[in-house]
């Protein structure tokens, strides 16, 4: 089942009140794919992101998750449709008063009926693949930066989830951190069978793993390309997708 | 996460072939690991591979065999990492090659020999000790707060020699937020403490005929004691709360740093305005607390005794002296210069986290409500000893 859809948006116009932030996305996600969505800073990237999540309702447009409408139902609906979605916030939004662990294990122990004891082998287990297992007791405020991002991907992967969001994974790593984070985001979705969904505009960590992509034009407030980060930068012609993926200025100077 | 289920596997569709199994067949030199069944995480009736479930055997290898598993996710994982760190104390080495890719991809993230879990250090620090720090804690408290209140006038004194560095603007949200907008508050607190305070001296004194007495006793209460003490516990919980709030949250945002590096005084830029807002208003809140408060006992003591509103405003005029007056403006100011003080350094002191906004705010309001009834008492004392 290489073409599975996943999730899919039809002419999804988003804004706040009646100041618009994109129109016209439309786009497929493929089963086991890593979607990139690109495009320059306030383009409207984190705004898409949050109504794949359930966080902003377009304002048109419809979205599907699998086969299910995902706006059309009620809250409950949304919520279950959610637990197949996990993500990873741009700063990990740990929750601040409780252990990584601890944070790991409250989805668990919200929404399933395992024992304790289970639940901490489990919670172990996320933390052993982000390589996080020593940190298991400790505060969000006792780690650095790039283990707290590695502590969310471990909470985004708390029930299992088929669907992972992650928004701008390598902000602010180092680029041997961030290499890694790119290795273990390619073995997590081989090993997991997971589909993911990536905002980010770090382009060798979208070269090495995104597959497939869309970019998003801050100006035209439209998407202007589809494909892969890698055939974007070597077959388009759009000028400004072209800068993008070459890191060259633009006619205004601008990165 | 999806099934995965492994083609040619055979389809046993009977409820006991679908629990999670295991066992170790084969050679003590060249066990095989077979497993079968579905392994779902979610279940909860993943097995423990046991500790002493491999003998000693350096040098061997194991291999798998997972062609009757019929679904699985990171339960099965959690059990081949079981199986992973027992077979490295065993020496005994795992041939992962003969585990599905996907398997062998996630069991390849997780450790062997993981590290052990750090842990918070808590010393349990004998009675007597924790007595004494904590002692030495609130004295060192009492030094840094009295040095922010010196390095806050100093500010002060620079902003009025006009080498300021406070900006107006600030001083007047604050002063807005701290004045005008507790109004409402202030005014149905005190109105109630005066009229609590006229229906209890009512029902007392109209024993000797004295109810029109109900109007010194409100009139003294509020203008020594209540008006001053109500309002600042009502401006401790409301602004005093919100200042310790939002300088931690600045804190957390590395605000606090920012002004830091500019050299931009914290002394001067928040807490002057903070203290100073709190210094103009207190005051006005207490007069129009005195003047509510004493309403409120008019209301009640119109209505319930046998007294006419001039007879009433004779008594309350005549009450108490300019003296009293003095002793409960002082208070208030005092208690405005405390809240505001020790709020914006309760802040300052927070950790970085959203809880620590939250242990802040609290702190700030307990502090601030404790300190002004001990305040409240240390004046009373000076009092009677002044005579006033």
């Amino acid at each position: 089942m290489p073409d599975q859809t996943v999730l899919s948006l039809r002419d999804i116009t988003l804004s706040f009140g009646p100041k618009v932030i994109q129109k016209n996305i439309s786009l497929d996600v493929h089963k086991g794919s890593i979607f990139a969505v690109m495009g320059g800073s306030g383009c409207g990237k984190s705004t898409l992101l949050k109504s794949m999540i359930g966080l902003l309702r377009p304002s048109a447009g419809e979205y599907h998750v699998g086969d299910e409408n995902y706006w059309a139902g009620n809250e409950a609906h949304r919520t279950d449709l959610n637990h197949r979605f996990g993500v990873l916030f741009q700063s990990g939004a740990l929750w601040s008063s409780m252990t990584i662990g601890e944070n790991i294990a409250l989805p668990l122990q919200m929404f399933t009926d395992l024992k304790p004891d289970v639940i901490r082998r489990l919670v172990e287990l996320k933390l052993g693949f982000v390589g996080m297992l020593q940190a298991i007791d400790l505060y969000p405020s006792e780690i650095s930066g790039g283990m707290r991002k590695r502590a969310g991907l471990a909470r985004a992967l708390a029930l299992d989830p088929d669907i992972l969001f992650f928004d701008e994974p390598s902000a602010g790593l180092d680029p041997i951190t961030s290499a890694r984070l790119d290795d273990l985001i390619l073995n997590l979705r081989d090993g997991l069978g997971a589909t993911i969904i990536i905002v980010s505009h770090e382009l060798s960590s979208l070269f090495h793993i995104a597959d497939d992509g869309i970019f998003l034009d801050a100006k035209t407030k439209t998407p202007i390309a589809h494909g892969s980060p890698r055939d974007l930068r070597d077959h388009c012609t759009d000028p400004q997708v072209h800068a993008f993926m070459h890191r060259e200025r633009d006619e205004e100077g601008n990165t | 996460m999806t099934d995965r289920t492994e083609t040619g596997s055979p389809a046993t569709q009977s409820g006991n072939d679908r629990t999670p199994q295991w066992h170790l067949q084969g050679e003590q030199n060249a066990p095989v690991m077979v497993l079968s069944g579905t392994w779902q995480a979610r279940t909860g009736n993943i097995p423990v591979f046991p500790k002493d479930g491999l003998k000693k055997a350096p040098g061997a290898h194991l291999s798998f065999q997972t062609s009757d598993v019929q679904g699985w996710d990171t339960g099965l994982i959690a059990f081949l990492w079981d199986l992973k760190r027992v077979a490295h104390d065993a020496g005994i080495s795992l041939d992962i090659q003969t585990l599905p890719g996907p398997m062998r991809q996630l069991l390849e993230l997780l450790p062997e020999a993981p590290d052990e879990p750090v842990h918070h250090k808590k010393l349990r620090q004998p009675f007597l000790e924790t007595i004494g720090s904590h002692t030495i804690a609130s004295v060192t408290e009492v030094g840094v707060v009295s040095e922010l209140g010196a390095l806050t006038v100093k500010g002060a004194v620079q902003t009025i020699l006009g080498r300021s560095r406070m900006r107006l603007i600030d001083l007047l949200t604050n002063t807005a937020d701290a004045g005008p907008y507790a109004l409402l508050i202030v005014g149905v607190v005190n109105f109630l403490i005066g009229a609590i305070l006229a229906f209890v001296g009512a029902v007392e004194l109209q024993k000797f005929a004295a109810g029109i007495y109900v109007a010194s006793l409100v009139g003294i209460a509020m203008v020594r004691e209540m008006a001053a003490v109500m309002t600042a516990i009502i401006m401790a919980g409301r602004t005093g709360g919100a200042y310790a709030a939002r300088i931690s949250t600045m804190q957390g945002n590395e605000e606090i740093d920012a002004l830091n590096v500019f050299g931009i005084p914290t002394s001067t830029y928040l807490i002057l305005p903070a203290v100073l807002s709190l210094i103009i208003t207190m005051p006005f809140l207490y007069l129009y607390g005195c003047l509510i408060g004493m309403l409120g006992g008019f209301v009640v003591a119109i209505s319930m005794l046998d007294i006419t509103p001039a007879g009433y405003f004779h008594q309350t005029v005549t009450a108490f002296g300019i003296g009293q007056f003095i002793f409960g403006f002082t208070k208030s100011l005092v208690f405005g210069a405390f809240i505001g003080l020790t709020s914006c350094r309760i802040g300052l002191k927070a950790g970085r986290s959203a809880a620590d906004v939250g242990i802040a705010a609290t702190r700030a309001v307990v502090v601030g409500i404790v300190g002004v009834i001990a305040i409240d008492a240390i004046f009373a004392v000076i009092a009677d000893v002044l005579g006033i």
